[in-house]
């Protein structure tokens, strides 16, 4: 079932294209990855699913139904150039911005408390935006995006200015999130993130779509037959015709080999060459990283 | 609907709780009210204790029986005086002050002295001067030995007061005063240009730091640009009413209290006995000048019941009505071009390019609605009162001097007509502009904008 369909979206600017085309298709409750450089489309797509540009030809459908301003109100969207009104107090902010979202006023109060006690930011409730560091203003910006309990969340570089205790803390509520039900877009340029949590990724580049699918099966796809072998002891490895080494390294009684094969062979006559060589602690075929897959694919589309 | 009016709410009480807001708004009648009220406090503070001055001469007796006593003032005339000893005594002989006449005064305006150990009164000086100068020109006309001439002076005695009277079409006759017309034309104009260019500004700035701030596109995705841009603007027009209600209340009150409290009981008296007689006179149907007569009023109060009256004949309700209407759209008007002005900029210096343009049709409307202070009928003061970006400020200078409400009407729905036309083109540059960051715009890419689609 897909909650999010878009369908040969086009948006032209004055000078430039800035999606040429595009389709994806979000699975329900799935967490869907927007990967691309910089000035790729990636934002300009956002906008267009919030309805705050129109795209010049092309469908988005939500839920099977042309998407209009009455969905709104099930779409959290936490955009890349944000901030907050810097003279107002935090908590009358967020009620602001809950209310905007169409949430009562005693409605609203009960989450954002809610919200703001689990996060540890309901000291800050009287304080004035202006007086909270970066991080903490990030955060009321998440619990103000997600606070309406909508069916899809988009964030555009959810985790820029967060430190790495707060980006985890925030990966935890996405991932909470879509446990209970929300389907969530993000795009980023934090391919650990990427891996660590999307299910499915569309990559665009030069405001087309040139890779898309499930994280898994792509890094699979992109695999270059290469294998991570560690055993005990200390021994120089050597390539023989079933495989090359790229890498090897030994140190305490340990060594880390990386091989590479020609093709598709018996992996069991590689570990059996190991484990002559010593006592095999792990084998394991290596997956290419979505940053390396990203800079292969990036790279790869230029020459076109 | 319900996010515009939470938008305004936001926008309303962001403002007015602010503290400045609120500092300005108590300070700003209390000032006004200070200004108006030190120099009839410095009048109205003169000591009015009874005071006699011993008046005496050196070697003659010109000006005896010259002075002539006033309610708080006796002077007494003693011959033969030594200035100098009279200096040491006068105050234990129950003196205010010596008045000292040398002989030379007839050609030397300094050789008259008052000797006081307080400062005397103004009005006091003015009353010596006065009387001393009339009595001492008689004379000097007197050497000429002219016949008659008592009669001659009477008869070239002349007093103009050229009173107008405006006959409208059904012929009924109506004395204005040139003179209150020009002061409230001079306000209302003043006062618009005021509310223009001050909540005009707000609004841009408001509009700038929702851009800067980007909270913008937080906004957005829930509310539509153009509800932003609407509910800011009207959000800081109930800022700017509430502001003046405040004022004109607070400054009527200060005033009431300061007349009841402060001012002598004498002119308040004076007021309410002069809308007497005139409600008296408008009963009887009476004219100006048999009333005047008929009420045996002094000069002083003459002039007073006659300001009275002419503000009376001031068409208040139709001023008033015209001054809100034009507040409103013409505020709207202007707020809507500031807002599309703060969408596109993206630092403050890049406000000023486009500033310039906005101020000119604001800054030419003043200098054309204090020509038609001077000019009410100029064709120029007609045109201007018509066409919209200088219509509300050059009307409110021609609507205390009459104006047809054909003219108002028309000039009105102009007003209105160009006020949607040009919120509609401000939403679209509005709408593209918040979201456009680190460019420097141009005019030639703000019509662009408007043209785009979606």
């Amino acid at each position: 079932m897909s909650l999010l369909q878009a369908e040969n979206v086009i948006k032209q600017y004055r000078n430039h294209l800035a999606l040429d085309n595009l389709s994806m298709i979000v699975p329900s409750q799935s967490i869907y990855g927007l990967l691309g450089p910089n000035g790729a489309g990636k934002t300009t797509l956002l906008r267009i699913i919030n309805q705050i540009t129109a795209p010049d030809s092309g469908t988005v459908l939500l839920d099977g139904h042309k998407i209009t301003r009455n969905d709104l109100a099930n779409i959290g969207y936490l955009p890349e150039e944000r901030g907050l009104y810097k003279k107002m107090k935090v908590g009358e902010q967020a009620l602001y911005l809950a209310r905007l979202k169409g949430l009562s006023k005693s409605e609203a109060m009960v989450k954002l408390k809610d919200w703001f006690t689990r996060l540890e930011i309901i000291a800050w409730w009287d304080k004035k935006v202006e007086e909270l560091s970066k991080g903490m203003q990030q955060k009321v910006q998440f619990v103000t995006t997600v606070l309406h309990e909508p069916r899809l969340l988009i964030f555009d570089e959810p985790f820029s200015g967060f430190d790495p205790i707060n980006a985890s803390i925030l990966k935890d509520e996405i991932l909470k999130l879509r446990e209970k039900g929300a389907t969530v877009i993000f795009s980023t340029h934090n391919m650990g993130s990427v891996e660590e949590m999307c299910d499915n990724i569309t990559l665009i580049d030069r405001s087309k779509s040139i890779l898309e699918g499930s994280v898994s099966k792509i890094r699979e796809e992109w695999a270059a037959n290469e294998y991570d072998v560690v055993f005990r002891g200390e021994a120089n490895i050597l390539g023989n015709s079933h495989y090359e080494v790229l890498k090897s390294e030994s140190n305490n009684g340990r060594t880390t080999v990386r091989l590479k094969t020609p093709g598709d062979i018996d992996i069991n006559n590689i570990i059996r060459d190991m484990t002559d060589k010593g006592r095999v602690l792990s084998f394991n075929p290596t997956l290419p990283s979505m940053n390396e897959i990203f800079i292969r694919v990036v790279e790869a589309n230029k020459n076109n | 609907m319900g996010n515009i009016s939470t938008i305004i709410t936001r926008e309303y009480t962001s403002r007015v709780k602010k503290k400045s807001f609120i500092l300005m708004t108590v300070l700003t009648p209390l000032i006004f009210v200070a200004l108006f009220l030190v120099p009839v406090l410095i009048m109205g503070n003169q000591d009015k204790e009874f005071k006699k001055i011993a008046v005496i001469e050196d070697g003659s007796d010109l000006f005896k029986g010259v002075l002539k006593d006033r309610d708080d003032v006796d002077f007494e005339y003693i011959d033969n005086a030594d200035i100098n000893q009279l200096k040491g005594t006068f105050e234990e002989a129950g003196y205010y002050g010596i008045l000292y006449i040398s002989p030379v005064v007839t050609n030397v305006p300094q050789a008259v002295q008052l000797i006081s150990k307080k400062q005397p009164p103004m009005d006091l000086l003015q009353y010596i001067e006065r009387m001393l100068e009339q009595d001492i020109e008689n004379k000097k006309l007197l050497a000429y030995n002219i016949e008659n001439l008592d009669e001659i002076l009477k008869s070239v005695q002349t007093n103009v007061a050229v009173q107008t009277i405006r006959i409208d079409d059904a012929g009924e006759t109506k004395e204005t005063s040139t003179g209150i017309s020009m002061v409230l034309a001079y306000i209302g104009a003043f006062l618009m240009y005021m509310v223009v260019i001050m909540f005009g500004v707000q609004v841009m700035r408001g509009v700038f730091e929702e851009k800067n701030n980007r909270i913008v596109e937080v906004i957005i995705s829930s509310v539509k640009p153009v509800e932003l841009m609407m509910g800011k603007i009207i959000g800081i027009a109930l800022v700017g009413l509430t502001q003046f209600s405040i004022w004109i209340i607070l400054s009527f009150g200060i005033l009431t209290v300061i007349q009841s409290k402060v001012l002598p009981d004498n002119p308040k008296a004076m007021s309410e006995q002069i809308s007497q007689s005139v409600m008296n006179q408008a009963r009887a149907g009476m004219d100006n000048e048999a009333f005047m007569q008929s009420a045996d009023l002094s000069a002083q109060e003459q002039e007073f019941a006659k300001i009275f009256n002419n503000l009376m004949n001031v068409n208040w309700p139709f001023i008033l009505t015209s001054f809100f209407f034009y507040f409103i759209f013409g505020y709207l008007l202007y707020a809507s071009v500031f807002a599309a002005i703060g969408s596109a900029v993206d630092t403050d210096t890049d406000t000023q390019q486009f500033m310039f343009p906005i101020m000119l049709p604001i800054i030419l409307a003043l200098f054309v609605a204090i020509g038609t202070m001077e000019n009410p009928e100029s064709s120029l003061s007609f045109w201007f009162s018509m066409i919209p970006f200088t219509s509300p400020i050059v009307m409110m200078a021609r609507l205390p001097f009459e104006v047809p409400v054909w003219e108002v009407v028309v000039s009105i729905a102009v007003l209105i007509a160009t006020f949607v036309a040009f919120v509609y083109l401000a939403a679209r540059i509005y709408r593209i502009g918040i979201l456009m960051y680190g460019k420097k715009v141009t005019y030639k890419e703000m019509w662009k904008w408007i043209r785009y689609k979606g």
